[in-house]
This record gives structure tokens, sequence and C-alpha cells, in this order.
């Protein structure tokens, strides 16, 4: 099975500054209802961007089978 | 990418914190960023202002990031905990309303107007060089002062979290934005609710 790099957000420490939504460079971030960030699965490429960026630290790479 | 007219509202920031040096009367205009974000989030915004218009934010976020000014840090745990960020918010609202109080005491002419800036709730500044008088009362004034030493507390705050941890964890327990997350989350589940209740499940 083919493995893909994702990005989590632990949605208890998320505490929905948009940081990464305006780093990631393919848009796929989105602050759902200003509560939480939401990563578009598909979209996203598991660059890491926005693990980097986020100051709570709230966002883990992990690896997906697809 | 190209940049909006937003991306730039750390000028605004800027300028704000620099004006207080010279006309302390100017502090008046950082009600805007305590009536802002509320008025978004109560009006479907979510945390809008955060995302997008927080001036504060750009600008720790420049100095950190942009010159490597942050050490890039983890956060620890426990100032991302919920614990950490209410308690933090409620404090800083009886802070608020102690500074509130003392405007009062001004405004009702129980005591005179106190020329300092606060910093961190603790260090009395003497700050009479920026006040020039005022064509209204007293407590006008007073407000300005104790204003101010709210938005420079949070900016000193800001930044030694920007150069201890990540540049923006200031964003992590800015009372504003726990505020606003707040509101955000009871407006989603009294959404649901509505839902709920118009497909009749209990």
């Amino acid at each position: 099975m083919k493995k893909k790099r994702l990005a989590v957000v632990a949605s208890n420490e998320c505490v929905a500054c948009g940081c990464c939504a305006k780093v990631c460079p393919l848009k796929a971030i989105a602050i759902l209802r200003g509560t939480v960030a939401k990563v578009d699965a598909e979209k996203c490429v598991g660059c890491s961007t926005c693990a980097k960026e986020c100051p709570a630290s709230s966002i883990r790479m992990c690896e997906v089978g697809v | 990418m190209k940049k909006k007219w937003y991306d730039y509202l750390w000028i605004a920031t800027l300028l704000y914190m620099s004006l207080g040096f010279f006309n302390i009367m100017f502090a008046w205009l950082g009600l805007i960023c305590f009536f802002v974000p509320l008025i978004m989030s109560f009006t479907g915004f979510g945390k809008g202002y955060c995302n997008r218009y927080c001036g504060r934010g750009q600008l720790f976020g420049i100095l950190g990031g942009g010159l490597g000014l942050s050490r890039k840090k983890d956060i620890p745990k426990w100032m991302k905990s919920k614990g950490f960020r209410y308690g933090f918010l409620i404090f800083f609202f009886v802070m608020f309303f102690q500074m509130l109080w003392n405007t009062y005491l001004v405004f009702a002419g129980a005591s005179g107007l106190r020329q300092i800036v606060t910093l961190l709730w603790t260090f009395k500044l003497p700050w009479n060089w920026a006040y020039h008088g005022t064509f209204f009362t007293e407590g006008v004034a007073q407000f300005a002062f104790g204003f101010y030493g709210v938005m420079l507390t949070s900016t000193v705050l800001g930044l030694v979290t920007m150069i201890l941890f990540k540049p923006r964890s200031w964003c992590v327990y800015c009372p504003m934005g726990t505020m606003t997350q707040l509101i955000a989350k009871g407006k989603m589940k009294s959404h649901k609710g509505c839902k709920r209740r118009k497909l009749g499940v209990s």
C-alpha cells in the first residue's frame, strides 16, 4: 500500500489563529468557522510548512495509507 | 503570492505603539482592536480578525520569522493548555476592569489624574511627557493611560514569547483570540442545536 504524508491537526490544541492557512502553499487548510484548522487531505502534500509555523505546535505530520 | 492591503496592518500596530510615546490620547484608537474582533466573531466571521487583520500578530511574524528574532522552539505544554488560556483571559479581564474602575474614580472626581503607564500590572512608568492636556474631563486621559498600559503589556509579553518560542506564540494565549474562539465555538454549538431541532433529532 502506498503511503502519503499528511498534516493532521490536534483539534483540542488548535487555537484557530490561521497561521497555518496563511503559509500553506497549496491552500489546503481552512479555519472551520473560527474554531479549528481543517486540512484538506486531497490537497495536502505533506510539506510540513504549516507544522513548522503553528505557534501552538498542534499540527503533526502523519503517514497514512492511500 | 500577491499581498493584500491587510497584510500591511503591522504598520498600524507599530504606528499605534509609537504614537503613545508622543500623545497618550492616541491610545483610544486601540479600542478598534477590542471591538472589531468581537463584532466579527458575533456576526459569524469566527476568528477572521486573527486570521487576517491582526496587525500585532503580523508584527510578531515579521520580527520573529522574517528578521529571525525568534528561537522558533515549541511553546511549553502548560502554556497552550485550556487552563492557562482561560485563566489568563480571566486575569486579563480582572486587571482590565480594575483599570476601568480607576478611570471611573477620576471621572467621579474621587481621585486625580495619574500620568503613569503600568507595565506588566506591576511597574509604574512615568509617562507625563506624552500628556498635553485634554478638551474633555481628565477621566478621558486616565482611560488613555490605562489602556495604553494594557496594550504595552500585551506587546511586551508577546515579544518575550516571540523570542523564547515561535514568532506568533502570543496568539496561543491572546485573551482576544481565546474569547473570539469561545464565541465562535458557542455559535457553532447553537447552530448545530438549531439544525438538530429543525430535523427533529433529540
